[in-house]
């Protein structure tokens, strides 16, 4: 009975109208594509995305060149030189983030005691030569000021996780 | 005027490649269109969109990729036979052009409307074997040559079957015209009747145009493309072309032998206001999807099953068939009078 079975089986080919069956279901379910320039996902608050260096409300940098990023960075990918302002304060005269070393791990944010160096939402910083990944201080704080508003936010919506 | 296209030489050339043209033309722009209607087909069934951004829909894809390929450099390996190197893409491309010229579109609609039609579309579709030899043999490289080899062996076994199933039709048909096949579909067509041999036939057509799941001459996973490894640029875009339209010519030739070619379904009212070549192209179109959605859905055959598939259930199964056949025919008197 049961070679019966198998026999008439596989001549009627069950097996294979089942999976067409099965395939054409799954042509006319909902497409999971999401048309990346025009549609995006959502993006967690706690997204490691492009570097960028913050400001205090009053326009005043936050970072006071503590190298505690510098020295955190597993990829080596920060280099900071400092030296004492004309009104005394510590500030850095070299702030530079290669971002090809960097490996966006996230480090740099945790160390920062003052919340300068934070790792924003933006993920679209692609470059045509490798010399523009180079990110100097100059880039940073621009980025800063760019995405302020955004990682004021995500920041504010991540606080009670941390 | 209409004299000089039938009696003046000019004027027949003229008028033949008129003709050749006029089915050539819509063909290449199908085969074109199939590759993405492959792709689209394929991503919905994998719950993806397909290729949608050059123009509406993504249909001017194929014309992008084209473009992309005649860009292109055509290397030729240095240990490679030259001529036949380049020959091979040529003829697989021609072969699977010149089999349209017996194909009828419509009642008589085709370039050569020849009493042993289906002879010579068996013929030029066994001869499609040669240029994947060739390029196998041409290309002077391992991979090539594996994949040529398992085609060889694989076309030559399906053919064996193919050929039963066409005997079966003919015998219910009693003549080898073309167009004489469809006209006998008149009351049912043959997928009815002879349903075990359409499908037997179609597998087949699946095999002999090795297409999934019977893709072992290009098999991606064990021997790279196959016969066409060694091919660049416009080179492979012949093959590539040549390879679809002999799908389009075995999904004309299921069409014509058991899906009642250009005649509307059933012969009723609505359906037969609608001229008959657009019913044989939607007829083509219904078996390319089959095609895909095959493809979509089953895995590559080992090669063993796909020998065993072929010589030890196909073959004994449509000799059976064939006997059966001929034997109600001739019982109940149902021979067909034109023998």
């Amino acid at each position: 009975m049961a070679f019966l079975d198998r026999t008439a089986r596989s001549l009627l080919l069950s097996e294979l109208v089942g999976g067409m069956a099965l395939t054409m279901k799954y042509f006319f379910k909902k497409k999971v594509t999401i048309n990346y320039p025009y549609e995006r996902q959502a993006l967690s608050p706690r997204f490691r995305g492009e570097h960028a260096l913050r400001r205090y409300p009053n326009g005043e940098e936050r970072c006071i060149a503590c190298k505690l990023c510098e020295a955190v960075c597993p990829a080596q990918a920060i280099t900071i030189e400092a030296e004492p302002r004309d009104d005394g304060s510590r500030r850095t005269t070299r702030y530079d983030i290669d971002m090809t070393k960097c490996i966006y791990c996230g480090l740099c944010e945790e160390a920062c005691p003052v919340d300068a160096i934070v790792e924003g939402p933006n993920l679209e910083y692609a470059t045509e030569t490798r010399e523009e990944l180079l990110y100097d201080k100059a880039k940073l704080m621009e980025n800063g000021d760019r995405w302020e508003p955004a990682i004021a936010a995500r920041l504010e919506q991540d606080a009670p996780y941390r | 005027m209409v004299d000089f296209f039938f009696t003046h030489p000019l004027g027949i050339l003229l008028l033949t490649v008129g003709k050749a043209l006029l089915i050539l033309v819509p063909l290449l722009i199908s085969v074109a269109m199939m590759t993405l209607a492959e792709r689209k087909i394929l991503a919905a069934i994998q719950l993806r969109r397909g290729p949608n951004v050059v123009g509406p829909f993504g249909l001017f894809q194929p014309f992008a990729d084209a473009i992309k390929m005649f860009m292109k450099e055509t290397i030729v390996p240095t240990g490679a036979n030259r001529i036949l190197f380049l020959m091979a893409p040529m003829l697989t491309f021609a072969l699977a052009m010149i089999a349209w010229a017996v194909i009828p579109v419509g009642d008589g609609l085709a370039i050569a409307d020849i009493n042993v039609g289906i002879l010579y579309l068996f013929a030029v579709s066994s001869l499609g074997v040669y240029g994947i030899i060739i390029a196998g043999w041409a290309s002077n490289s391992k991979y090539p040559f594996l994949g040529a080899m398992r085609s060889a062996a694989q076309m030559v076994s399906y053919e064996v079957s193919m050929g039963f199933v066409i005997v079966t039709v003919l015998l219910c048909v009693g003549s080898l015209n073309l167009n004489a096949i469809v006209k006998a579909q008149e009351t049912v067509w043959f997928v009815i009747p002879l349903f075990p041999m359409a499908i037997i036939f179609f597998i087949s057509t699946l095999a002999e145009t090795n297409r999934s799941p019977f893709d072992l001459p290009e098999g991606e996973s064990e021997i790279v493309a196959g016969f066409f490894v060694e091919y660049s640029s416009m080179s492979f875009a012949l093959f590539f072309l040549g390879e679809y339209a002999n799908m389009f010519l075995m999904a004309a030739m299921t069409t014509i032998l058991f899906l009642g070619g250009w005649l509307a379904p059933f012969g009723i009212e609505p359906f037969t206001w609608i001229p008959g070549p657009i019913w044989f192209v939607l007829k083509i179109c219904g078996v390319m999807f089959l095609f895909v959605w095959v493809r979509a859905t089953f895995p590559r055959y080992r090669y063993d099953q796909l020998m065993r598939l072929g010589w030890k259930v196909f073959l004994p199964f449509s000799l059976f068939y064939l006997v059966l056949v001929a034997g109600v025919l001739l019982a109940m008197g149902w021979l067909p009078k034109a023998v």
